[in-house]
Parts: structure tokens; C-alpha cells; sequence
């Protein structure tokens, strides 16, 4: 997923020298070492110092530059939380805030790294869009917008990413669109609501209930900010089950939001959402025995949809 | 920037210096009697320092506009600059009237997106770190086409204080950003008391500065000519950090380093007060 970032980052640089990267004591490689090897005054390794890393950002973006900051995402979004809401968001800078890791994907490295509630803590501040990318493909799509926008539409971005190595989920969907939900297939009784790297448990739930005789819609929800209200809106009303798989707090992501739009607009159908528990979850499993932990797996969400 | 001239301005009028800074503070104590409260004693600290930059050291392109930036890192000391913006014809005068007003655009931080403001600070901690930023970005588009914009910043001494200013003081000299100039308002006051008691073996500060690889420099921060021979005479090659002895308040004796001034506007007497000092004495 990474990996194909770095390769739209870099393709992008050529032609765009707005374009630069400032992380903070990543190592950069794969085609983010070419960018760095053929840029090297667009390319900032701060070290350990993330507050830094987000102002210098604000600066070179002040100065009409549009830089990508890049580490793990607790690094990304919560030491330096208040230069990410201050100096980008308030002041609605270009900058995108590159978090790698997001969710409890880093299972193993304990809670310091699981960035569990990312996506509600960067969807609560005004100006910043949240894009979380399910598949390398999505991933550069995702990338390829960001870098593409005009000049008054470019506003801060928080792009959660999982970690390298992910496969290809989107074979076959509707084209990402910003701000729109993305069906991966339609169906007419179930709809499977997700995004991000769980999105592959979603098709699997998907997958199962289908094996059942049910007519199954599988759908990504990569823009969580701005959200696709009416799209989320249209699918309550087009199906008699909505499961919501959500690797995020319980609490301000997806999950609550559907449940919003859902009591906003009447909706009648069995709306169920499946997320992270408020709580710090001890396991240094592998990334899916930490999620079943946390009550997200196959299983569970099958037997919870009964 | 390729409009930027060449070299520094070599010269200084201290004496046409010293008469704006008391036109400044008389405005600042005129736009002090329609609020309940601002920030007089910060701005009066930085008023020399931020005069000097913006009339002495910033360099301007045949249109008459500033090509080189200026940072107010120290949000809190910004009536310093909105006088001199509306000097300049850059913030309109209606507008500093409507200081603090619900009609106004400005605020008692600045808020970028207004005229002449380069950031939106008033959070300690964030100015140096967009001002790093900054530099190089303009370091970036120079690159072969001539000098550099200079990025100029005015921060507290209080704002030392904070972790990340110094994730910025080391960045700026591995950068060898020699077009960056900080200047730290020492007037030895924070909220709860003298920022030297505070942290009392944190100080002297220039030697941490040097060694992690700032030039550097103490001036007295109230003589503008010596923050202008500060930056026109440095070596370069890395960027400069102006540690400037200052008094907080300066320019009307009874709130000089007087903690309640930091913030209250003075009654009409005071006010009354504060105008005969400023004419009486010399700056």
C-alpha cells in the first residue's frame, strides 16, 4: 500500500516541484529512496521530532509548496496533534499527514503503536478530509486525486494507510471517486459497509453471507471525510442489512456516523456496526488475532448477524 | 524570488526608527482605549526588533512589495505589527479600529489569510518551526535563479520553553538554512513570573543556541541600529539567532515589566498617563 504511494509520490514529483516529503526518522524505501536519491531538497528526514516535521510542513505549504509528512501514524497525528489542527487545519494548508499504521495493524509493537483512534481524533478537526485507502490500488487512485487537485480544493489530508504487503482487494470495482462510497459488487439484501485494511474481513463476511443464498453488497467507504451522506443515506434505504466493519474507536468514525444518518433519515433496515472496543486491547498476536480481540472477525460478525 | 535584490540594506536610520516606535505605541494606546484588554507590554518588548526587520532589513521588489517574510512566532506581541502593517498601507485602518470587534478581521493572535500576516500563531512553539519550513521552501525556489527570500522571526523568550521550538533549533542549522533569522524577545517575563526564575539553570541561552549550531549574537533588543548590525554583519552560512535583551512594557515607565500589562488595556487615566510618558521620554 505504502509502496504504491511512494511510486505516485514519485511520478508526481517529477513533473510537480511542489510536490515534497518530510518524515520523521522512516526509512525510506522502495521508490520513496529514488525520490529521496533524485530530490534530495525536497526531501526532509526530521529524525525523531514530529512536531517539527508537521510545521515545517505548514511552512513549506505556506510558501506554495504541497508536502506529504510521513511516519507511523501515532507519530503522524497524535504527538504533533496540535500543529496538525493549528498549523494545517486552521490555517487549511496543502498538507497531507501520511499515517502508517493506522488502526492496531502494528500488532505486535504494543498499545504506544496502535493508532486506534486515528480516524475519529482526524475527523474531528474542521478542514481536514480523511482518505483510508483498502488495497495498493486504492492506495495510488487515492494518491493520484491528492496530488491532482487545484488549487481550491486543497485543503489537509489525513491518508491512513496499513503497512506494505497488502493484496489487491478492488479488481472489478466502480472507480474510486472522491467523497463517493465505492461498490465492490452489488446485491439487494445485505450491504457490507467498510474501508481501510479491513475491508478484506468485509469481503470475507460478504463472501460467507453470499455462500448463504443472500444477495450481498460490498461496500468501501474511502473518503471518511467528507462523508458520502446521501450514498450511505440511499444504501440503508436499498437493503434489509447493513453491517458497518470498522477498524476504528466505537465512537466519532464511520460507525456512529452511519448510525446518525440512519436515525436522520428513518431508516428501517437491521443496522449493525462492528469496531474497535473503547479500550486498550493487550495481544501481540498477528494483526487479525488482535482484531478478534477486539471482536472484529469473520466468525463474530457472522454469528452477531445470525 | 528572483525580484529579491541582491544584498542587505547598509544602512539604518536609528533616529527616523525611534520616532516610529513612538508613533506606534501611541497607536497601540489609542486602539487600547476601545477594548477591554490586550496585549500592550509583548508588543511594546518587540517594537524596536520587529521595526528594524520591517524597516530596516525586509527587502522589497520594484512594486514596492515585501519579497523577504516575516513570522510573528510570539502570536501575542502582533499590535506590534498590525501598526506597522497599517503603516505600510497593508492593513487598512478601519480595520485595526475594528480590533477585537465583531465586525473586525483581527484578533489578538494573527490569523493567516489576513493582509501581511505570514502564519497564524498564538500557540507558543509554532512560529520557528513553519518559519524552518519556509526557508527552505524559498531556498527551493531560488535554487539557481539568485538569492533566497529571508525569513525574519520574533518569538518569546517564554516560547523556549517549549520541546518544540528546540525540535526546530536543531533542524535549522542540519539544514544550514542561512536565510533564516530568529530574534527572541528576552524580556524575561511569563505569565507566573520572570522566565529566569523560572528555569534558573536554563539560562544564559546563547551558548545552547551556538552549540547546536546557530550563530549567534546578544544585542540589546531596544536599539534597533544593533539588531540591524546583528543580521548586515553576520557571518552566514547558517542561520542566526539574535538573542535580544529587552524590557517588558518598554516605553511607559509604570508598565515596564509589570506582569498585569501583559494583557490589561489601561482606564482613561491611565492612558492620560501612559501619552505624556511617551512624549516626555526619548524611546
Amino acid at each position: 500500500m505504502r509502496n504504491r504511494f511512494a511510486e505516485v509520490i514519485y511520478k508526481a514529483a517529477v513533473k510537480d516541484e511542489r510536490i515534497c516529503i518530510v518524515v520523521a526518522d522512516i526509512s525510506p524505501a522502495g521508490p520513496m529512496a529514488r525520490f529521496r536519491e533524485e530530490f534530495p531538497e525536497r526531501f526532509i528526514n526530521v529524525g525523531v521530532a514530529e512536531q517539527s516535521m508537521i510545521g515545517i510542513c505548514a511552512g513549506l505549504a505556506l510558501r506554495g509548496m504541497r508536502p506529504f509528512a510521513y511516519t507511523i501514524a501515532t507519530f503522524a497525528l497524535y504527538r504533533p496533534y496540535e500543529f496538525v489542527r493549528d498549523d494545517l487545519c486552521y490555517q487549511n494548508l496543502p498538507v497531507t499527514v501520511v499515517g502508517i499504521g493506522g488502526g492496531v495493524v502494528y500488532s505486535t509493537l504494543g498499545g504506544t503503536h496502535y493508532a486506534q483512534e486515528d480516524v475519529t481524533i482526524a475527523s474531528s478537526m474542521p478542514n481536514m478530509t480523511v482518505l483510508a485507502p483498502c488495497d495498493p490500488n486504492e492506495s495510488a487512485a487515492i494518491t493520484d486525486w491528492i496530488v491532482g487537485r487545484p488549487e481550491g480544493q486543497a485543503g489537509p489530508v489525513y491518508l491512513r494507510f496499513g503497512k506494505a504487503g497488502e493484496p489487491d482487494i478492488t479488481q472489478g470495482a466502480e472507480p474510486f471517486r472522491f467523497g463517493k462510497l465505492r461498490y465492490l459488487r452489488r446485491g439487494k439484501d445485505v450491504a457490507v459497509l467498510s474501508y481501510g485494511v479491513v475491508l478484506g474481513m468485509a469481503a470475507k463476511v460478504a463472501d460467507a453471507l453470499q455462500a448463504k443464498g443472500k444477495s450481498v453488497s460490498l461496500v468501501g467507504c474511502p473518503t471518511v471525510k467528507p462523508l458520502d451522506r446521501e450514498g450511505i443515506a440511499e444504501l440503508l434505504m436499498t437493503h434489509a442489512q447493513v453491517l458497518v466493519v470498522e477498524e476504528n474507536a466505537p465512537a466519532g468514525g464511520l460507525a456512529s456516523a452511519v448510525k446518525e444518518i440512519a436515525w436522520d433519515r428513518r431508516a428501517t433496515c437491521d443496522l449493525k456496526t462492528f469496531t474497535l472496543k473503547d479500550q486498550f486491547v493487550h495481544c501481540y498476536g498477528s494483526h487479525d488475532e488482535l482484531l478478534a480481540k477486539h471482536g472484529l472477525s469473520v466468525p463474530a460478525i457472522l454469528a452477531a448477524v445470525g | 524570488m528572483t525580484s529579491a535584490p541582491r544584498s542587505l540594506p547598509n544602512d539604518f536610520d536609528v533616529e527616523a526608527s525611534k520616532a516610529r516606535c513612538r508613533a506606534y505605541r501611541r497607536r497601540i494606546l489609542d486602539i487600547s482605549q476601545r477594548v477591554s484588554a490586550l496585549h500592550i507590554a509583548p508588543a511594546y518588548s518587540c517594537m524596536e526588533i520587529v521595526d528594524c526587520i520591517y524597516g530596516g532589513l525586509m527587502r522589497k521588489n520594484a512594486k514596492g512589495e515585501f519579497v523577504d517574510i516575516f513570522l510573528m512566532s510570539k502570536g501575542h506581541g502582533c499590535m506590534a505589527q498590525y501598526v506597522m502593517l497599517e503603516a505600510f498601507g497593508i492593513l487598512p485602518s478601519a480595520e485595526l479600529d475594528r480590533y477585537c470587534t465583531r465586525d473586525g478581521i483581527l484578533g489578538a493572535h494573527p490569523d493567516f489569510g489576513n493582509p501581511g500576516i505570514a502564519a497564524a500563531t498564538g500557540s507558543l512553539g509554532h512560529g520557528l518551526g513553519m518559519a524552518v519550513g519556509m526557508a527552505v521552501a524559498e531556498r527551493n525556489k531560488a535554487k539557481g535563479k539568485g538569492e533566497p527570500a529571508r525569513v525574519y522571526t520574533v518569538l518569546s523568550d517564554g516560547e523556549v520553553q517549549e520541546g518544540s521550538t528546540w525540535e526546530s533549533v536543531l533542524m535549522a542549522p542540519t539544514l544550514a538554512l542561512d536565510n533564516l533569522v530568529a530574534v527572541i524577545d528576552s524580556n524575561d517575563f511569563q505569565s507566573l513570573g520572570r522566565t529566569s526564575e523560572t528555569h534558573p539553570p536554563f539560562y544564559p541561552l546563547a551558548p545552547k543556541f551556538a552549540a547546536f549550531g546557530w550563530e549567534t549574537v546578544e544585542v540589546n533588543g531596544h536599539d534597533a541600529g544593533a539588531v540591524f548590525r546583528a543580521v548586515t554583519s553576520r557571518k552566514g552560512g547558517r542561520p542566526l539567532m539574535i538573542l535580544a535583551k529587552t524590557v517588558k512594557g518598554r516605553g511607559v515607565r509604570f508598565m515596564e515589566s509589570v506582569p498585569i500589562w501583559h494583557y490589561r488595556a489601561p482606564n482613561a487615566q491611565e492612558y492620560k498617563t501612559a501619552l505624556e510618558i511617551l512624549e516626555t521620554v526619548a524611546s
